[in-house]
């Protein structure tokens, strides 16, 4: 992606002074961060951070009550609305794998593809050639070939994952949001994941949200740690697990 | 709807559904026309206005289906869409009363003499004209659900919320329509009917032809909802059902979805409600009452929601039920064996009768080709043809 080369002084994701409280509780508390274009962010922190809040920030679910929310240097999300941002090009994966459960894999990927998603274009759509190799890729990516034809709700739990990962890849965003990939997944399922999203990174920007520390260090990317809906340490992984007070709120010690 | 729309939207229980309507639309007019009066296989008339009504309410079935089946929109009010279709036939109708009514007034129907208007109010303008009152068949319900849903669906009302909305819209509609300077009849709305394009409506003829237009009706509607629901719109429609707000983040703008969908179940429970009006003679306000349109949810609920085919049986099956059982010693208790299908259909058949049967039909489909399952169970409607057809 040439985003990389001609935009590298701009941010991609630009958080600034943001501020979000429900019913008194401040959920977000001057949350400011920086993602760059092609960068791969890992964002720890432990319950309650506002790691989710602050998706929902981005995603345009959650409106903040003071701050800048800038998406490419350019367009202020705290004006937008969930549709209007995914048009955008910002995808999220939720941290409950949130597939279509009575459709087969495939229609979950046609429905992801960033195709005309006017209701006219829908109602007139005819299959192109184009788009079929286009879920052909993304199924083989996240290795569903043999399930192209099965309900989603009928995949394992770690499939729904990667299904939901591969409907990111189909609505193909400048920036990926994802929430929680590796939750109840087994050893191999988890490494694989790490694979899958490294081999995403190369084209997107891509931030996740994830508990698993064996999983982040396996991505060696740059750790922001959240506590309390504010950034907590920022670095590498080694430097972030050895900060004092990271240890003293999320490690637990 | 382009050629490949049509041929997508067909599969094994869409044709039989196809065949056995037309088959009726054509052979029980023929009978009942061309065998003698008696004979066994003569349809007598009651029976053709009877079964037409039936085919109307399987109209209104579908339009509900549409929305609530496959987009999971609950309309408790779609019985309103219905009457005002209805009353649009039936304002027709009064006009072509002529001086031939009571006060032999050759503009003003006989209610407005009775109330003692000098003049036709500026509403009734036009529906002298076929043409305009079967335009506004489909634009006045198409329109107020237009109106109604670009409201709710934009302020995000959804679920029980919409339901009771919607409740409350067509109960708004039955006390208006109860006014008697409303000017469309009050309490005894709109009745003694006399033709229909020059034909007299209570002639066997014309009955058998409202019957025949009543199921290609049904026809038409049926391929227009298939046509919508085996369209990639139809798969955005589930999957607002099943997550509406991750179909948010995929970019989909939902309410536009929604209101699509509502709009034109609108327009087709208008349709319902015109050919409806003719056959039974007589609109009023009961119509817009709510236990109307929830009843109507009650006939798709049995059929089976999200079938199509479900949604027109479940509505012949529950009103022949009705007729049935309202017109013997069981009359008193209809209400409570309607209240009880309900809920025994809710506890023990979830998904319908057609919804059980397709789900029958796909497991034993299974079990005799174990090694093929995932193939068959794809190619049976289960998912839609391939990307590359």
């Amino acid at each position: 992606m040439n985003v990389m080369d001609t935009r590298a002084t701009s941010a991609m994701l630009y958080l600034d002074g943001v501020h979000v409280s429900f019913d008194g509780f401040h959920a977000i508390n001057n949350l400011s961060l920086t993602l760059e274009p092609g960068e791969m962010r890992a964002i720890i922190g432990p319950n309650g951070a506002g790691k989710t809040t602050m998706m929902d920030i981005i995603t345009g679910k959650t409106k903040p009550d003071e701050g800048t929310v800038l998406f490419d240097g350019v367009t202020d999300l705290t004006r937008l609305d969930e549709t209007r941002i995914a048009e955008l090009g910002i995808g999220r994966k939720f941290q409950k794998p949130t597939v279509f459960e009575s459709q087969t894999v495939q229609d979950n990927l046609l429905l992801a593809l960033n195709v005309d998603h006017s209701v006219r274009g829908t109602l007139f759509w005819r299959g192109s050639k184009a788009e079929a190799e286009r879920i052909d890729k993304v199924l083989e990516t996240i290795r569903l070939t043999e399930a192209r034809n099965r309900l989603a709700g009928s995949l394992s739990h770690g499939q729904k994952q990667w299904l939901e990962i591969g409907m990111l890849l189909a609505q193909d965003p400048k920036l990926l949001l994802v929430d929680e990939p590796v939750a109840g997944m087994t050893d191999v399922e988890t490494h694989l994941t790490a694979e899958l999203l490294k081999e995403i990174n190369k084209t997107h920007t891509v931030m996740v949200v994830e508990h698993d520390m064996t999983f982040v260090r396996e991505l060696g990317v740059k750790v922001t740690c959240l506590h309390e809906g504010t950034v907590l340490a920022e670095g590498t992984i080694d430097q972030v697990s050895s900060n004092e007070r990271v240890i003293e709120v999320y490690l637990g010690r | 709807m382009t050629p490949h729309m049509l041929t997508r939207s067909l599969d094994r229980s869409a044709t039989i559904f196809l065949a056995v309507v037309a088959a009726c639309g054509i052979l029980i007019p023929l009978s009942n026309l061309l065998l003698p009066a008696g004979s066994f296989l003569q349809v007598p008339t009651y029976l053709v206005a009877l079964w037409g009504k039936y085919v109307c309410y399987a109209i209104l079935a579908l339009s509900i289906d549409l929305i609530w089946g496959y987009c999971g929109i609950l309309s408790l009010g779609h019985g309103a869409f219905f009457a005002l279709g209805g009353y649009a036939m039936g304002m027709y109708l009064m006009r072509q009363i002529g001086t031939r009514g009571v006060y032999g007034n050759p503009i003003l129907p006989d209610f407005m003499v009775f109330l003692n208007w000098e003049k036709l109010p500026w509403y009734w303008y036009g529906f002298d004209m076929f043409w305009f009152a079967a335009l506004m068949v489909l634009v006045v319900p198409g329109l107020l659900a237009f109106c109604f849903g670009w409201l709710a669906f934009r302020s995000r009302v959804t679920g029980v919320y919409l339901s009771i909305i919607t409740q409350a819209m067509t109960y708004a509609l039955l006390l208006a329509f109860f006014r008697n300077d409303f000017g469309f009849g009050g309490n005894n709305g709109l009745t003694d009917f006399k033709d229909i394009l020059g034909f007299n409506v209570q002639a066997e003829g014309t009955r058998a032809a409202l019957f025949a237009l009543s199921c290609l009706a049904l026809i038409i509607g049926f391929l227009i909802c298939r046509a919508i629901v085996s369209s990639k719109l139809g798969k955005v429609l589930i999957a607002v059902r099943d997550a509406e707000s991750r179909t948010r983040f995929l970019g989909y703008r939902v309410e536009s979805y929604k209101l699509f969908v509502f709009t034109v179940s609108a327009c087709m429970a208008g349709v319902a409600g015109a050919l409806y009006v003719p056959q039974v003679g007589i609109i009023n306000p009961s119509e817009f009452a709510p236990g109307n349109s929830i009843e109507a949810v009650i006939w798709v609920a049995v059929g089976g929601r999200g079938t199509l085919v479900g949604a027109a049986l479940g509505a012949v099956v529950v009103n022949y039920a009705k007729t049935f059982f309202t017109s013997g010693v069981l009359a008193p208790y209809w209400l409570f064996m309607l209240g009880a299908l309900f809920i025994l259909v809710t506890l023990l058949l979830p998904k319908g009768i057609v919804g059980t049967f397709n789900a029958w039909w796909d497991q034993s489909k299974e079990k005799r080709t174990p090694a093929t399952s995932v193939s068959a169970a794809a190619e049976d409607g289960v998912t839609e043809p391939k990307m590359a057809e």
